[in-house]
């Protein structure tokens, strides 16, 4: 499996007039299926092609979202909802946002569609060495997470998900987040057309992670490609991410894998999962934690290392999510949740250092006519 | 940044010192006579050469910063016509060197000089290896004259030849006349010295000004890794004591070399065997002229060569002796250095995102390695082996001083200044020809009692790392890559200089030289005599080092320097032999003491200590 074409035949490959997958594994999606399985799914199934260790997990279609709205003509009473939209008014697109989520959250998918994501679930399950494995289920738009264009944000993400029934209802949810009020304004606004609205929801098993956080390929303070930036904190990389803490920074050298410069800060809560309620929990960081390097130097050089080879993969510098989980030992418990090109400094376009003229010459005369600041 | 006014520092004279002044050029002095020079001097940046002067100069030692004083500041402002900056202007106090950039202020002039620079330099740039060749011979026909020179002891009667050869010239007149030219060689030397180096230093400056504009974050040591596992005679000496470790094996006369440290009970032994005779012609090949490396910089007299203290290069070949019988590889890694400079400089290129950043790239890169080999190898000829055969020669010059009473010992001689000693000749030679005493055999060695007090006082002294006002922007390409010269490095050095007990520092901050993190325990070696006392895998801690340092790097597990940039020699030699160093340290060796337990981050310049 290296394409779409091929993806789309599965599972029916070699019958005629075969029909798009409903339900597909990430490791059979490539960069190119994003039409089918969304960015984020995409992706991820890229990494995994590209060698890099990724949490395993399958996705709900853009097919299988196509044909759960076109049952009981959900999509036509949505469409007709919508059509009363008010976008001016704010209280009544809540109110209308509510009715079309309780309709959408409220119908249950066909048995086809219910059959085939219990038996990815299953399986999941079977391979995680876990009964009722906890993932994250999460959506995957089509039109996300590509360079330019960052909707993220505007779908939802669940985590620490468990069994068939609650899966199948946060995967409702998922798609139900198309209509929050503020996505309902913000398409209106954009002039997207909800026919060829499509969404897909990826279920992934959830990292255990004792730390996690991002790490960028590209400096995001000043574009240098020749760094790899990490910031971590224990727990999930919520904290990291939603910038509750100030979490630990290391600056790697791409090309030699050198730690070059290491803040270790003092880091005050983290994120765990809670063993009751099976939700993630933000705690206080217990105090003889709160300055202790929340990564050993081996595991960095090792992240900057995937990291080196996802960017090589994409050809282009990434924003990646990661994690090292607990519950596997040492060299195969780092991994990556999300890649995505960076889209800040890729955007912008790079004026050329070099002095007109090009020769050394040139360059020697102009450096030295421009001086060095001291300071 | 706040820094002390050069006459403040000046006017709180060390007591015991009044009228130091005296032992330097009068041109070297802060003054307060002369309003105009006075505004001057409190308007401009001075900062202390830590790099070149560890320890405050003695008055005779004072002729290479004259002579470096004119030819790098004549190269800049006379002959290539560097735009925006004129020379390098320099003074001491209390024996310590100060140094400031003086740059050209009318824009109108430096656009001026634009084109002449560009003619001048490119010129140079342009012929470099052709220019290169032939300066090696204008030094090596120097370095032969003044092998040559004759300085002629006083007889009390002239040869009968000056009779029948119908001379009609005294040994009294030769010795000032091959005492000025001894002198002018020195001066001669350090004009040549200064023909490339701006030139080369600027290709490399601007080289890792470049990289370090595509890339923020680039260390330093990994630029100049970029230039690394190039040929450079720097290397010679060294190779040629494995040689010599190598040829005692052969031919089995490796136990008595490596019998005692003590090259006079090592020579005579061999001297008694046959193959020990043999070894031995091989060692006097060798000598001339690698073992004229001086086992310190070169820069002051007490550098002495490896011919002067063959103790040294025997220890080093006793170490390589050793290492090969436990079969042990004494090559340099040069292959892997090379496979590694060129997978880290191909990486770099590789993420240069437009055409022309990569074309002046490659440009300067290739400047940067036309020009290396020069930077390097001129310190072999210049500093080590002229330097060598030179403070040999004074001590020729110093030995008929004392024979006629002037001078107490023959290493007074340092205590005065080169014209004082000029004046000293000819009180001699005057005397001598009238039969009579030299008036100085009264009033020199009272003097020089006095200034090797002061000299005393001046080494207790600390001397603040700059002075004077910081300027905004310096274009003196030396200023910044060899003294380092940035705000942060001037506070570190400040930070550590504030504190007040040293037994509680934990932690220095240096060049970060070479990459790595060692831990260990450290052994500091304040002159190269002292490497004998090494350990297998200690982390050497020096002032600075040099090519006779070289065996050291065999033995050792990283190096930590006073004083010193990237590229320095600690720093290449560890680069080469893939060991970390920290470089430019400022006081390592005031801190660290022998047997303590550091770490080394070479690729962060941090030195930690254990307490």
């Amino acid at each position: 499996m290296g394409s779409v074409a091929e993806a789309l035949a599965w599972p029916t490959a070699g019958r005629a007039a075969a029909r798009p997958p409903l339900v597909c594994w990430f490791e059979d999606c490539r960069r190119d299926a994003v039409a089918l399985v969304g960015g984020k799914c995409a992706s991820l199934g890229e990494l995994i092609y590209a060698g890099v260790r990724v949490p395993p997990g399958f996705a709900l279609t853009t097919e299988g979202y196509r044909r759960f709205m076109a049952d009981g003509e959900m999509a036509r009473q949505v469409q007709a909802l919508l059509a009363q939209a008010d976008l001016q008014d704010l209280a009544a697109l809540e109110a209308l946002s509510e009715r079309i989520r309780a309709l959408i959250e409220a119908q249950p998918f066909s048995v086809q569609i219910e059959d085939q994501v219990a038996e990815c679930y299953r399986k999941l399950a079977l391979r995680s060495c876990m009964p009722a494995v906890p993932v994250a289920v999460r959506s995957s738009a089509t039109a996300e997470d590509l360079a330019g264009a960052s909707f993220a944000g505007q779908q939802d993400t669940y985590l620490w998900v468990r069994g068939i029934d609650e899966v199948l209802q946060h995967m409702r949810r998922c798609i139900s987040s198309l209509y929050t009020a503020r996505a309902i304004a913000y398409r209106a606004n954009k002039g997207f057309d909800d026919d060829s609205l499509a969404i897909s929801v990826g279920v992934q098993k959830m990292a255990n992670a004792f730390t996690a956080g991002v790490m960028f390929t590209i400096h995001p303070a000043n574009g240098d490609r020749s760094v790899i930036v990490i910031d971590s904190n224990f727990g999930f990389g919520e904290s990291v991410v939603s910038g509750e803490v100030t979490p630990d920074h290391f600056v790697v050298n791409k090309i030699t894998l050198d730690i070059i410069e290491r803040i270790v800060s003092h880091k005050q809560m983290f994120y765990t999962v809670d063993a009751k309620t099976q939700t993630s929990q933000a705690v206080e960081m217990p105090f003889e934690r709160q300055t202790v390097q929340s990564l050993i130097d081996d595991e960095i050089t090792e992240l900057a290392w995937l990291g080196k080879r996802v960017e090589k993969h994409y050809g282009c510098p990434m924003d990646i999510e990661w994690a090292v989980d607990k519950d596997l030992p040492a060299g195969g418990n780092i991994f990556i949740l999300q890649a995505r090109p960076e889209t800040v400094w890729s955007a912008r376009s790079q004026s050329p250092v070099a002095a007109p003229g090009g020769s050394a010459m040139d360059y020697i005369l102009s450096g030295m006519l421009a001086g060095k600041k001291v300071g | 940044m706040k820094f002390p006014v050069p006459h403040d520092v000046k006017a709180k004279t060390i007591p015991g010192t009044e009228g130091w002044e005296r032992m330097y050029p009068y041109q070297y002095q802060f003054v307060s006579d002369d309003p105009v020079r006075h505004q001057y001097e409190k308007d401009t940046f001075w900062f202390y050469d830590g790099l070149h002067y560890p320890e405050p100069l003695y008055p005779f030692d004072t002729i290479w910063d004259e002579a470096w004083y004119l030819a790098l500041s004549q190269f800049n402002n006379r002959i290539f016509m560097v735009p925006p900056v004129r020379g390098v202007d320099h003074r001491i106090i209390n024996g310590y060197v100060y140094i400031s950039p003086v740059p050209v202020m009318d824009p109108e002039e430096i656009g001026r000089r634009v084109p002449n620079f560009m003619e001048r330099a490119g010129y140079y740039y342009k012929n470099w290896d052709a220019l290169e060749a032939k300066w090696k011979l204008k030094m090596e026909a120097t370095i032969r004259e003044l092998e040559a020179l004759q300085i002629p002891r006083l007889a009390d009667m002239e040869e009968m030849s000056v009779v029948t050869d119908a001379l009609g010239e005294s040994q009294g007149y030769h010795l000032l006349k091959n005492y000025d030219d001894l002198i002018n060689l020195g001066i001669k030397c350090w004009q040549y010295h200064f023909e490339f180096l701006n030139l080369g230093y600027a290709a490399y400056v601007f080289f890792l000004d470049f990289v370090q504009k595509l890339f923020p974050s680039i260390p330093p040591q990994r630029v100049t890794q970029m230039i690394s596992g190039i040929d450079v005679i720097m290397y010679e000496p060294d190779e040629q004591l494995k040689k010599l470790a190598r040829k005692a094996i052969e031919l089995g006369v490796d136990p008595v070399v490596s019998f005692s440290p003590e090259w006079s009970v090592v020579e005579a032994a061999l001297k008694k065997l046959p193959k020990g005779v043999e070894w031995l012609s091989s060692l006097n090949l060798a000598r001339e002229p690698w073992f004229n490396i001086s086992t310190g910089t070169g820069w002051f007299h007490h550098d002495r060569s490896w011919n002067d203290q063959m103790n040294v290069p025997l220890s080093g070949i006793a170490t390589y002796i050793g290492k090969l019988k436990q079969g042990v590889s004494i090559d340099r890694p040069t292959e892997k250095v090379r496979a590694e400079r060129d997978r880290i400089t191909a990486e770099y290129r590789g993420l240069i995102e437009n055409d022309a950043d990569r074309k002046q790239f490659d440009e300067l890169l290739g400047c940067a390695k036309t020009v290396f080999p020069y930077v390097e190898n001129h310190l072999f000829y210049v500093e080590h082996w002229f330097h060598s055969v030179f403070w040999n020669k004074m001590r020729e010059v110093a030995a008929i001083m004392k024979e006629h009473g002037v001078i107490d010992d023959v290493e007074d001689v340092w205590l005065l200044r080169r014209d004082e000693v000029k004046s000293a000749l000819w009180d001699i030679v005057t005397a001598w020809a009238t039969g009579v005493t030299p008036r100085g055999t009264m009033t020199w060695p009272k003097e020089i009692v006095w200034r090797k007090g002061v000299m005393q006082k001046f080494k207790e002294w600390s001397p603040p790392p700059a002075i004077g006002t910081a300027p905004e922007v310096i274009q003196e390409p030396f200023t910044i890559v060899l003294w380092g010269v940035t705000n942060k490095s001037l506070a570190d050095w400040a930070a550590v200089q504030e504190v007040k007990d040293p037994e509680s520092i934990t932690e220095l901050k240096g060049f970060a030289g070479s990459p790595g993190i060692r831990e260990g325990k450290a052994r500091v070696c304040r002159t190269v005599a002292e490497v004998g006392e090494l350990l297998e895998g200690e982390i050497l801690v020096a002032p600075t080092t040099s090519p006779s340092w070289a065996p050291a790097f065999a033995k050792i597990g990283a190096c930590i320097t006073d004083v010193g940039g990237v590229m320095s020699h600690a720093a290449i030699v560890c680069r080469e032999y893939g060991m970390p160093a920290v470089v430019g340290t400022g006081h390592a060796t005031k801190i660290i003491r022998t047997g303590m337990t550091i770490r080394v981050d070479g690729s962060t310049g941090a030195v930690t200590i254990a307490r």
